[in-house]
């Protein structure tokens, strides 16, 4: 009853659709864990910035760290939550309506994410939130892939594990990073979001640099 | 530009933008009133309809996106057997207060039975959270779906 009982002391005004957003973009206000800050500007160095670093292993975490602003960013890491829930905002907040994966990812029976989510962005003139996001098969990312609470070490290591990485290869993750069209959706994130930092092209490259110079992860 | 939309098994030709929500289309088009507008962000759901049986918060629902899908409202949900079975127990449970939210609560309560004939407590908060109602008819939409539920037959099979 938890749940329903969060939900129902949320003051609602059926025809206040700005004072509702002001109440419920309040709640849960704080990042989910302090070890991870997402980037403070949205700029994203190229692999030509790290090429002064001649050890290859240091290249390789320092590149590593880098594209992590990205994977970091809440753009990326709100649908690689923790728990079985999604979180929303630059705060990751936890997400409104309260919604769960389920075995799929993509909710349970008879609430599912393309239930708000569908395949491109919508547009909300004139709203707080500006737009609703959405994507072709817009889903959370499995438990095994989770990333908030985790240090980027620990991310490093998780995304190059084929047993928490879906069985991808290193090969498999630079296709995913450079042309997933999900990942891509962190460039075209709506209105009312802020995109990742830099472009997919860039954070690909060094991604593939990452690799190129042994996917070494930071402590 | 001109739209079809298939609601409740009938077509309708809509002249709307691309990025119209269906719910307007619905109401203001077509003039399916049953279907409510609460907050317009997708955070109350009183706007749900079902497409292709699956719920959707139609106030964030473009025409565009509906495409040909079968559209249905509260209008029609009565004449499916879920849907009538929801409607009785909301009745023999006096669920209704002001009954503005109601709509969507029916919508959404059919959907959640369509797929989940026998549904926990957990899986009723889980989808039924997503529909906010101020007048704090919580506990008797829990009740009905559960008297549903737990009615002869229901929970062996799927009832459409």
């Amino acid at each position: 009853m938890r749940r329903f009982q969060e939900v129902s002391g949320v003051a609602f005004a059926a025809c206040a659709a700005e004072a509702l957003l002001a109440v419920t973009l309040a709640v849960g206000s704080g990042l989910a864990d302090d070890k991870i800050q997402p980037p403070a500007d949205g700029t994203l160095k190229g692999v030509a910035d790290f090429q002064s670093i001649g050890e290859p292993s240091a290249r390789s975490r320092a590149l590593f760290t880098e594209a992590a602003k990205v994977i970091t960013g809440p753009r990326c890491i709100n649908c690689h939550p923790a728990t079985r829930s999604p979180t929303q905002g630059d705060d990751r907040h936890p997400h409104r309506p309260p919604i769960q994966a389920g075995e799929s990812g993509m909710g349970v029976a008879g609430l599912n994410c393309h239930s708000c989510h569908r395949f491109k962005n919508t547009s909300l003139p004139g709203s707080r939130v500006g737009s609703i996001p959405g994507a072709e098969h817009w889903l959370l990312a499995p438990a095994s892939m989770a990333w908030q609470g985790l240090t980027l070490g620990e991310i490093c290591r998780q995304l190059k594990d084929p047993a928490r990485n879906g069985g991808r290869s290193l090969a498999d993750i630079h296709k995913h990073m450079s042309t997933d069209h999900l990942v891509a959706w962190a460039w075209q994130p709506g209105a009312g979001r802020r995109p990742a930092p830099g472009t997919q092209e860039v954070f690909g490259a060094l991604i593939e640099a990452w690799i190129a110079t042994g996917a070494e992860c930071p402590s | 530009m001109a739209y079809s939309l298939n609601v409740n098994g009938k077509n309708y030709s809509v002249d709307v933008d691309a990025d119209t929500p269906l719910l307007w289309a619905l109401r203001d088009v077509i003039g399916l009133t049953g279907t409510k507008f609460g907050c317009g962000v997708a955070q109350c759901g009183a706007c749900t309809v079902h497409l292709d049986g699956q719920a959707v918060r139609s106030c964030v629902t473009t025409v565009e996106s509906a495409g040909t899908a079968a559209i249905m409202t509260i209008e029609a949900v009565g004449s499916t057997q879920v849907g009538n079975r929801v409607q009785q127990a909301w009745l023999e449970q006096e669920v209704v207060q002001c009954g503005y939210c109601q709509s969507g609560q029916i919508m959404s309560a059919t959907a959640l039975l369509n797929e989940n004939p026998s549904p926990s407590d957990d899986d009723i908060d889980a989808v039924m959270s997503g529909n906010i109602c101020r007048c704090g008819t919580y506990p008797r939409i829990r009740a009905a779906i559960r008297q549903i539920a737990a009615g002869p037959g229901f929970h062996r099979r799927r009832l459409r």
